[in-house]
């Protein structure tokens, strides 16, 4: 009787329970990702897909013409054209680059061996080192365009004796996008000095003290324990500040707009006057874009296989 | 069965009702209570509110004046246009939109209605051509000429009037200092007061490369040397680069010579920060900014600043940049709504309501208005207001004008700003673009 009860018990209504639970768990599951995909198939995918198709298009977003299939031509003017100044901005960009990652580099990784060594303050001189990497670089471009002011700014104070009589860094063909450089530079050194810095507490001490029984000089202790120790952080470093680098915009816009004349004008900054500003042309624009992205894709996979490599050994 | 016929007409006449009901509620809904203009943001935005609150209070309809930063108001209203959305009633927009807006059938028609009510009468004949007429010479309007503006010039009278100054600048140029009647004396002046040891600096002008500041202060002295943007069929090449043009050229980056340093991307609010430190002697600016500088709180020369019109170029022509905006009436609009905007720009345009639009602080491009002695008399500025609007003239209004303008911007940017290469360079650079950018746009042949 009571295996009957039992069975009973489990018919057709408890399996229908179970059923239901057991839905209810895969409908919960839905429930938690099927907004995020459909939300990144909105805002990600399809956008991506859809700028893909517009590149090869004439199209301008506020033309109300539907897009008009060209091809390659769009890819064409850009890389191609005589008059497009387009490698220039690839130039500039590429200039910009390396100067400003190289020395972040150097000062970052510099900052971080000054720091590695705790004494009294360093907590309070790392955070203040860390302070311009929390500031917004729009806000940041406009009081360095303030600093850099040849008549009012404190930067050619410092550097020259008669500072109405100093350069004017932000409309020499020249030096304008060094500003740049030493802004961004002031800016993300900290970032660089605090991955190396976690870098550098992760190195074992033992290391160090086997060295030094073999009387290993400094520069030995650093060329094979700390730079070989450090050097996968180092990368990602250089990974992530190139990257930027190939984005810059909201900096050089709030120093220079690219100014003088297209000499600090980065790929993002054209992109942004072929986009906006009047100009509107979405199919070139997108083309624009698509070559930015794959340049940054080459680059990275380049930064990506280094570091396997030394993460290899 | 009678019973059921009389349930199905109960219910059929319910129906009917209800639909009648919702219809005229609907009706009562499209009565038009409320008009929204999209404009910039800035004090002539507020100044048009202050006159829409009196016709709220005439009319019972609310006017709101939305204001869009410049950085983002054609991108705001482009985005509007792309989506023939109907946000917005009307907007004031620039003068080289009206292409654009009339091409993509952004902009109503509003030729019968300024004809038969005589509107376009009221009005100066330059401003009806750059704010309201498309294309030039075609007698169709499709804009209420609302903000007068062009390129004026500010300057410090304490400077100017200092007994030491004048004796020495007649002695170095042989005639007395005064506000410059020509392009050459401007250049004089400013390089009289050129003193980078006392932080004194001659003259300020535009170098904006953003938008269209530097293209706008170049074309105040290519107009003035007599050349155009096009010639005959949009021809650009000879013309953008004509001599001339290059002579121009050259005059402007030599005033540049004389500016206040810092000055590499400067517009409007740069001019008026070096003007009101005391860095600049004499500034070139919209006229839509100088009540900034005849404001103490604001300038603290403002007691002693003096204003005066673009002056004749070497040529005897004499021309200045135009800048303000024309009101334009969106047609994504329902009939109910255009009917109720085209009502606000008859009751806008009365003689009695551009009076007050002026003595707000609006720039009324109403002719009888600009010539009265109570408008002349009214700011220190007026008066070289009402003389500049008699000889504006605008850069292109077609749709391709953010195309033409970029190459300007750039080369002459380089060659000002960064004295890379020369004039010629400069020009021959920008009219093989633009010859390029008019070619695929159609408006000449290869």
């Amino acid at each position: 009787m009571a295996q009957a009860n039992a069975q009973t018990m489990s018919g057709p209504g408890t399996a229908r329970q179970r059923r239901r639970r057991q839905t209810s768990d895969r409908t919960i599951a839905n429930l938690f990702i099927w907004p995020t995909l459909i939300l990144l198939i909105l805002v990600n995918i399809f956008p991506l897909f859809y700028s893909l198709y517009l590149s090869f298009n004439e199209y301008s977003v506020i033309s109300n013409q539907p897009p008009e299939w060209v091809g390659l031509e769009n890819y064409q003017q850009i890389l191609m054209n005589e008059r497009s100044r387009y490698w220039h901005n690839f130039t500039v960009t590429g200039k910009y680059a390396v100067l400003s990652v190289g020395l972040q580099m150097l000062i970052g990784f510099g900052l971080a061996m000054l720091l590695r060594e705790r004494f009294r303050g360093s907590g309070l001189i790392t955070t203040l080192i860390l302070i311009p990497m929390m500031l917004s670089p729009v806000v940041v471009g406009l009081f360095w365009k303030l600093i850099f002011d040849p008549s009012k700014g404190i930067f050619n104070y410092f550097v020259y004796t008669n500072a109405a009589g100093g350069d004017q860094w932000l409309s020499d063909p020249t030096l304008a996008l060094w500003a740049i450089v030493i802004v961004d530079v002031w800016m993300w050194s900290p970032f660089v000095m605090l991955l190396c810095l976690s870098g550098l507490s992760a190195i074992p001490n033992y290391l160090y003290e086997a060295a030094a029984i073999d009387r290993a000089s400094a520069f030995f202790q650093f060329r094979r324990i700390t730079l070989p120790q450090v050097a996968p952080l180092l990368l990602i470093a250089v990974l992530f500040r190139t990257i930027e680098a190939f984005k810059a915009f909201d900096l050089v816009m709030g120093l220079t707009g690219g100014t003088p004349g297209d000499a600090t004008e980065t790929v993002a900054v054209r992109l942004y006057r072929e986009a906006f500003l009047g100009k509107f042309n979405t199919g070139a624009s997108s083309a624009l874009a698509y070559i930015v992205l794959i340049v940054i894709i080459a680059v990275s996979n380049l930064y990506i296989r280094a570091l396997n490599q030394v993460r290899e050994g | 069965m009678l019973r059921k016929y009389s349930s199905i007409l109960l219910l059929i006449v319910l129906a009917v009702s209800m639909v009648i009901g919702v219809g005229g509620a609907t009706a009562a809904r499209r009565q038009v209570t409320e008009l929204t203009i999209l404009w910039a943001e800035w004090d002539p935005a507020n100044y048009l509110q202050e006159i829409g609150n009196r016709y709220e209070a005439e009319t019972g309809i609310k006017v709101n004046v939305i204001q869009e930063p410049w950085g983002s108001f054609y991108d705001r209203m482009a985005a509007e246009w792309a989506a023939q959305g109907d946000a917005y009633d009307m907007v004031v927009g620039d003068s080289q939109w009206i292409g654009q807006g009339v091409e993509e059938g952004h902009y109503m028609d509003l030729t019968d209605f300024m004809v038969e009510n005589g509107i376009h009468e009221t009005v100066t004949p330059a401003t009806l051509q750059f704010y309201g007429e498309y294309p030039a010479g075609s007698g169709r309007y499709y804009g209420y000429p609302t903000e007068g503006d062009a390129v004026g010039w500010a300057y410090r009278r304490d400077l100017f009037e200092d007994a030491d100054n004048m004796a020495a600048f007649e002695e170095q140029y042989g005639y007395p200092l005064a506000p410059p009647t020509t392009w050459a004396q401007l250049r004089d002046i400013a390089e009289f007061f050129y003193r980078p040891d006392d932080n004194l600096y001659g003259i300020g002008v535009y170098t904006q490369i953003d938008y269209d500041g530097l293209t706008m202060g170049y074309e105040t002295a290519m107009f003035s040397w007599g050349v155009d943007w096009w010639g005959e069929g949009y021809q650009v090449i000879g013309v953008v680069n004509s001599d001339k043009a290059v002579e121009a050229l050259e005059f402007y980056k030599e005033l540049y010579g004389y500016a206040p340093p810092g000055t590499n991307n400067a517009f409007y609010a740069e001019m008026n920060d070096v003007f009101i430190n005391g860095q600049a002697a004499m500034i070139m600016n919209y006229f839509a900014f100088f009540p900034a500088l005849n404001n103490p709180g604001v300038n603290p020369y403002a007691d002693v600043t003096g204003y005066f019109a673009t002056p004749e170029g070497p040529y005897g022509d004499r021309f200045t940049s135009l800048g303000g905006q024309g009101l334009s009436v969106l047609n994504y609009i329902s009939d109910e709504r255009k009917q109720a905007s085209l009502d606000f720009i008859k009751w806008f345009a009365t003689e009695e309501v551009q009076t007050q639009w002026a003595e707000v602080g609006g720039y009324t491009c109403n002719s009888a208005v600009l010539q009265s002695e109570a408008f002349l008399a009214s700011t220190p500025y007026n008066a070289a207001f009402a003389d500049s609007m008699t000889f504006v003239k605008d850069f292109w209004n077609i749709p391709e004008f953010g195309e033409l303008l970029e190459p300007v911007q750039r080369y002459l940017n380089a060659y000002v700003v960064g004295g890379q290469g020369t004039a010629r360079e400069a020009l021959d650079n920008t009219a093989l673009e633009q010859h390029d950018i008019l070619v695929e746009a159609g408006y000449i042949e290869e």
